[in-house]
């Protein structure tokens, strides 16, 4: 510590961090500060806002500034369309069969490798190379082996002895091809995340639970899930987001057309935004289902916040089963996704 | 605490390697697919090894799609997105972490709230402003969104609150250090390792960035994720055609990962757990 700071804590015995008030930088900070609200501003507040100005009027490409105001319409049209529910459909089914199945594996996968293996720099970043993979190759990649005719997947089929399936045409197959690509570029990345969660959980838990007799499922469950909680529902509510917003992977597995399939069988709202929008010039209507989406996911990311809170209420009541006392020490932050 | 808890048995030795197979597969595949011919694939026994039509049919995937054009440009574009990311995030995480100011508190929480706010929200006006700056269809209109992102300004910040101690800072304040000299010389020598790991992040999501390119440009000037677009629209009399395309253009991103594939991962995994 410096002489001055010293007699400062003399003159106003306060907390020390307020001898930085009076430093210099504090105006200099608001610069620092001001590109990232300057892009923030102009290229995420402005179009959010202006999309739902938009959404109110009867917007086309060409007569952009010329819109007319219909109100609610955009919204009244939206919600009587059965393109709209057909979508809305869809990116919930689509989002369960990606989501769901990928986040216990990769539960699972976390868990295999916090054990300790010899080449796990190796694994981890095998298991993230589909992560580094673009959506755009995977999709491409995927649309050829799950193809009807000259596809692996029916292949493997075939020489099983199982009927093949039209992955395109079909409704569920098609919907679960999809998911696949989902769920194969993201699986490792969420695993990664929860190994992270689960190495800050402390190994005296463990012993202490293996001391109580407790197996390795046992621990697994009353210690390791307990002590990810927070992350696990950090991962689910940015795989909510995610798959509420499913776009390109349903895009390049039809051609790159935004009908999602010749019946629409795995067209998302990302995609009917995109259809409405930039296909059919309806950028009103388009603007509409953009704010309905953001709603949605609003509702969704609400719903999961409430249910784990309600799970957390439920687990500390006298009564309630009894949760081991885990400090999370990792409380995870967003991560670019 | 790398080790783990308990020595892996046999068949977590199995496990992992089958799920490292289920992960590199379908990027091995690709390469076979990409050797054979529509009639050689639907084969009875499909061929599991790639040949040398591969170089062939890559010449010809050049032909259909602008891919050399896309890589240079997605180049470009990732680029210029990881230079100024990492710069304006570093010096915001700077300002929120060691310098006091009113509403710092606010404006921060302000900064998190907004990774809330989905990207395709705002497509439309988005396209509509880039449309009367004259940038539609210009490179600089992917850019310029993503020039700073709440994720790297949060990111950095943690870094910055932990990694440099107050006194060092406050030390050269008293020597009569502006805040820009503290930022320059203190800070960003201690912060290397998050900007490089910000860095890495940045530039994978930035090259495999989709939905907003995708609207703002054209196949005329794509970026590489745009131009895969050309191949997968079906013009293409062969899927080895397609396939020779695709990974033309994701085997330089690819290798950067397995180059770099260590630091990323830690830098997933602490971006994970800095709270």
């Amino acid at each position: 510590m410096t002489a001055v700071q010293q007699s400062d804590v003399i003159v106003r015995p306060r907390p020390a961090r307020r001898t930085r008030t009076h430093l210099p930088g504090r105006r200099a900070a608001y610069g620092y500060i001001l590109p990232f609200f300057l892009v923030f501003a102009a290229f995420s507040v402005y179009p959010w806002l202006d999309t739902a100005w938009v959404s109110l009027h009867d917007t086309r490409l060409s007569t952009y500034d010329q819109s007319s105001w219909i109100g609610l319409e955009n919204y009244r049209n939206l919600l009587t369309n059965h393109f709209f529910w057909n979508a809305f459909r869809n990116t919930i089914t689509i989002g369960i069969i990606s989501t769901v199945p990928q986040l216990c594996m990769a539960l699972g996968i976390a868990h295999l490798l916090n054990y300790r293996l010899r080449g796990r720099t190796f694994f981890r970043v095998a298991i993230l190379m589909p992560y580094a993979t673009s959506l755009a190759a995977a999709t491409v990649i995927f649309a050829e082996l799950f193809d009807p005719n000259l596809g692996l997947v029916n292949w493997a089929l075939h020489t099983v002895h199982l009927p093949t399936v039209d992955w395109q045409g079909s409704k569920w197959p098609s919907q679960i091809a999809v998911s696949t690509i989902v769920t194969w570029r993201w699986t490792g990345y969420n695993a990664l995340i929860y190994l992270a969660g689960m190495q800050t959980i402390s190994t005296d838990l463990y012993e202490a639970a293996a001391m109580d007799g407790a197996g390795r499922w046992a621990q697994f469950r009353h210690v390791t899930l307990p002590g990810l909680r927070p992350t696990i529902l950090f991962t689910i509510v940015v795989s909510t987001i995610g798959a509420a917003q499913l776009f390109g992977e349903p895009l390049l597995y039809h051609n790159g057309l935004p009908d999602g399939g010749t019946q629409g069988q795995y067209q998302t709202l990302g995609l009917l935004m995109y259809q409405q929008g930039w296909t059919n010039d309806r950028l009103g209507l388009a603007s509409a289902t953009a704010w309905t989406m953001f709603l949605i996911i609003v509702a969704a990311v609400g719903v999961n916040l409430w249910l784990s809170r309600r799970r957390e209420r439920h687990e500390r009541r006298p009564g309630g089963r009894r949760r081991h006392g885990v400090v999370t020490a990792g409380v995870p932050e967003v991560t670019a996704r | 605490m790398n080790g783990g808890v308990l020595k892996g048995s046999r068949t977590t030795y199995a496990l992992v390697c089958l799920i490292t197979l289920v992960s590199v597969f379908p990027l091995y595949y690709t390469i076979v697919m990409a050797s054979h011919t529509n009639a050689e694939m639907a084969a009875s026994t499909p061929p599991i090894l790639p040949s040398l039509s591969f170089f062939d049919n890559m010449k010809k995937a050049l032909e259909l799609a602008p891919l050399n054009q896309g890589l240079v440009n997605s180049l470009i574009v990732s680029g210029t997105i990881t230079f100024g990311t990492v710069a304006l995030c570093t010096l915001a995480g700077f300002a929120f972490a060691k310098l006091r100011f009113r509403g710092a508190n606010i404006l921060l929480a302000i900064c998190i709230a907004t990774m809330m706010v989905p990207l395709q929200m705002g497509v439309i006006p988005l396209y509509m402003l880039m449309a009367r700056l004259g940038l539609a269809g210009h490179l600089t209109a992917v850019v310029l969104p993503s020039l700073c992102t709440a994720f790297g300004v949060f990111f950095m910040r943690q870094y910055i609150s932990s990694a440099v101690p107050d006194e060092l800072i406050e030390a050269a304040f008293m020597d009569g250090a502006s805040s820009l000299r503290v930022f320059w010389s203190v800070v960003v020598p201690a912060a290397r390792p998050a900007m490089a790991v910000l860095a890495m992040l940045t530039f994978l999501t930035a090259w495999n960035d989709f939905f907003w390119p995708i609207i703002v440009l054209s196949t005329q000037n794509p970026t590489v994720q745009v131009s895969f677009q050309s191949l997968a629209t079906g013009y293409a009399p062969q899927q080895s055609i397609i396939m020779a395309g695709t990974l033309y253009g994701t085997v330089p991103v690819l290798l950067v990962f397995a180059l770099l594939g260590r630091q990323i991962v830690g830098g997933i995994m602490q971006g994970a757990v800095k709270g």
